[in-house]
């Protein structure tokens, strides 16, 4: 059924409209791009996407309302949706200031900084989690112990969501000309007025972007705190561990229902966050 | 279609598998075509299987056989043998992950008539708590008593971590106790855990970094750990569960795959799993000191009241419906129960 769709998809493609001389060529080119794109993204994306939601309606309604509304379930995904939020949040603050240091100040480290900043990123889900464990966890060198507690699953969302908003910010800001916040300046406007009527509007769309980002990337996040945060039922326990419980009981159905509600909270955080963006941009 | 579908669902734990497919040919091969074995398991036996790999190659019958391994959790190695990973012989850590492939036709439906009654390797459930024992560990009683810290695998979301949780109900029937009293026990237990990591070796690794004063365990695991340097120590309790992994050889295997599963079942096979911890599934097996055992001279003492899953519990198809049902298992609740205190 699914296949079926999005063949229809990619065979409907709209014909060329004009057919002479150069711009023809053009059109058979971006058709093709345009093809290879569809498909691409139908393996990878559609497919996937589609056989999930299909998988979670295989139980029927009732069953999909049931498997998403228990209360342990329920509960998980408060915690991973409101902890996603939260560090998103943070994020958006956070991130744009990071970006700004990086952008706007010279310092000894600003380099290595700037490579470290990736780090989370690029490092498997499973060691950052053993690096917070270990520095977090009991006995922790630092004095912060989040171990087990609803501190870890922040923890570990903010730490594999750092990079997200700061590198959507950071080329904005490169491309941000300071003069133009020097000509607000001499017309009389105030450091505040500045960055709230000049800055804040460019960077908007890059924040909400970057944002939309962590958000999901949160809501999906595993392995980083698996370790950490004590997968305790109503406290601790992450949407990712339920989804994980009901495969490992074979209902599948189940898993795939819990997911797809994160799928559609996800999809709507991102659709929020880019009617944020083209709002910001207009008003700009 | 369906089966398209259905192998797209279980997209998640394959990457995961992937991630796990480690080390490739693990047996020296010294010549001749002896053919190729893929053993996909459960994590625990690794060490034991590859013991007993480099035995097997010195036999006649493993002259020149090569293997190729995959190791993981043991639910997700199971379902990635239905979704298409290729095994000749699968070892798992409980029953259903083998019916599982008896259902898909992967598996002879007699996989389980032999002597061994389709049991490869056995241990049983131990706590490990920290060096000295500080807080007196000895008794399931001592486990539910106020203050104490328990570190469990998730037995909802981990196959192997089922056997800790029967071991912590069963213990009271079979002490006497009502079904009632048991699930008291088991409310008050789940009470007292402050970690349900996913896994076995995630649970070993919370609690080596210092969460908790008790970690239920396989005993050799225990062992394997200490093996390896790891320092604490581990308590065999009176009354627990013998714990019986299922092995199998796939229907449309290499035929040299029964000849190892016979050399995994034969004296020389349980021997080597002996010196990694496993308590030998027959009688009569000289594997003289086992290192990292409590004593290594007496390695597997005897356990005044050991359950089992046949006598005790009927059957694992029954009690995965009793205890682990996602919505009224005894488990299940015990363990929502935990959160809502």
């Amino acid at each position: 059924m699914a296949l079926a769709t999005v063949d229809q998809a990619t065979g409907d493609r709209p014909a060329p409209r004009r057919r002479t001389g150069f711009a023809g060529q053009l059109q058979a080119g971006s058709g093709l791009g345009l093809g290879i794109a569809v498909l691409w993204f139908s393996l990878l994306v559609l497919l996937p996407l589609a056989a999930v939601v299909v998988t979670a309606s295989e139980g029927g309604w009732s069953a999909f309302w049931a498997a998403v509304t228990t209360e342990q379930t329920a509960a998980a995904i408060r915690l991973t949706v409101g902890t996603a939020a939260v560090v998103t949040a943070v994020n958006a603050v956070v991130g744009p200031a990071i970006a700004w240091v990086l952008v706007r100040d010279e310092f000894r480290g600003k380099r290595l900084l700037e490579l470290l900043i990736d780090i989370p990123f690029a490092l498997p889900t499973v060691v950052a989690g053993l690096v917070l464990l270990s520095l977090y966890g009991v006995d922790s060198p630092v004095a912060i112990e989040v171990a087990n507690t609803r501190g870890a699953v922040v923890l570990a969302y903010l730490f594999v969501t750092l990079p997200f908003v700061v590198r959507t910010v950071q080329p904005v800001l490169e491309e941000l000309d300071p003069e133009v916040e020097e000509a607000a300046a001499s017309l009389g406007a105030s450091r505040v007025t500045t960055f709230r009527r000049i800055v804040l509007p460019a960077l908007i769309p890059a924040i909400a972007a970057g944002g939309a980002l962590s958000f999901a990337r949160g809501v999906s996040e595993y392995g980083s705190l698996v370790l950490l945060s004590g997968n305790l039922p109503f406290r601790t326990e992450v949407t990712s561990v339920r989804i994980l419980s009901s495969i490992e009981n074979d209902n599948l159905p189940a898993a795939a229902a819990i997911a797809t509600v994160l799928l559609a909270i996800s999809l709507a955080v991102i659709v929020i966050l880019d009617v944020i963006q083209r709002r910001a941009v207009r008003r700009g | 279609m369906r089966r398209t579908l259905r192998a797209l669902a279980v997209l998640m734990p394959l990457t995961m598998v992937a991630a796990a497919c480690g080390g490739d040919d693990d047996g020296a091969a010294p010549g001749g075509a002896g053919g190729e074995i893929s053993i996909v398991g459960f994590a625990v036996p690794e060490a034991a299987n590859k013991a007993i790999a480099e035995e097997f190659v010195q036999t006649p019958e493993g002259e020149g056989v090569t293997f190729r391994t995959s190791y993981g959790a043991s639910g997700d190695q199971s379902r990635a043998v239905v979704s298409g990973l290729e095994a000749d012989y699968v070892h798992f850590s409980v029953t259903s992950d083998v019916t599982r492939l008896v259902d898909e036709g992967l598996v002879a439906e007699d996989w389980d008539d032999g002597p061994n009654k389709g049991v490869v390797s056995s241990s049983i459930v131990v706590f490990a708590v920290r060096s000295g024992n500080p807080k007196g560990i000895e008794t399931w009683d001592d486990l539910i008593q106020p203050g104490v810290e328990i570190v469990t695998p998730n037995p909802a979301s981990s196959g192997a971590a089922r056997w800790n949780a029967l071991a912590a109900w069963g213990q009271v029937v079979a002490s006497g106790g009502t079904e009632e009293e048991a699930n008291d026990y088991l409310d008050a237990f789940f009470a007292n855990v402050v970690a349900l990591p996913g896994s076995g070796r995630d649970a070993t690794t919370a609690f080596l970094s210092g969460t908790g004063d008790v970690l239920m365990a396989y005993e050799n695991e225990a062992i394997l750990a200490h093996q390896n340097g790891e320092e604490f120590d581990y308590i065999v309790p009176d009354t627990t569960v013998l714990i019986e992994n299922p092995g199998a050889v796939l229907v449309d295997a290499d035929p040299v795959a029964d000849d190892w599963l016979a050399f995994v079942l034969s004296e020389a096979g349980q021997r080597q799993f002996a010196l990694k911890g496993f308590r030998p599934i027959i009688d009569g097996v000289e594997f003289g000191e086992v290192d990292g055992a409590n004593d290594p001279a007496d390695p597997f003492p005897v356990v005044a009241n050991l359950l089992t899953v046949a006598e005790d519990f009927e059957s694992w198809e029954a009690l995965s419906a009793k205890f682990f049902d996602e919505s009224d298992g005894i488990v299940t609740k015990a363990i929502a129960a935990s959160g809502k205190a």
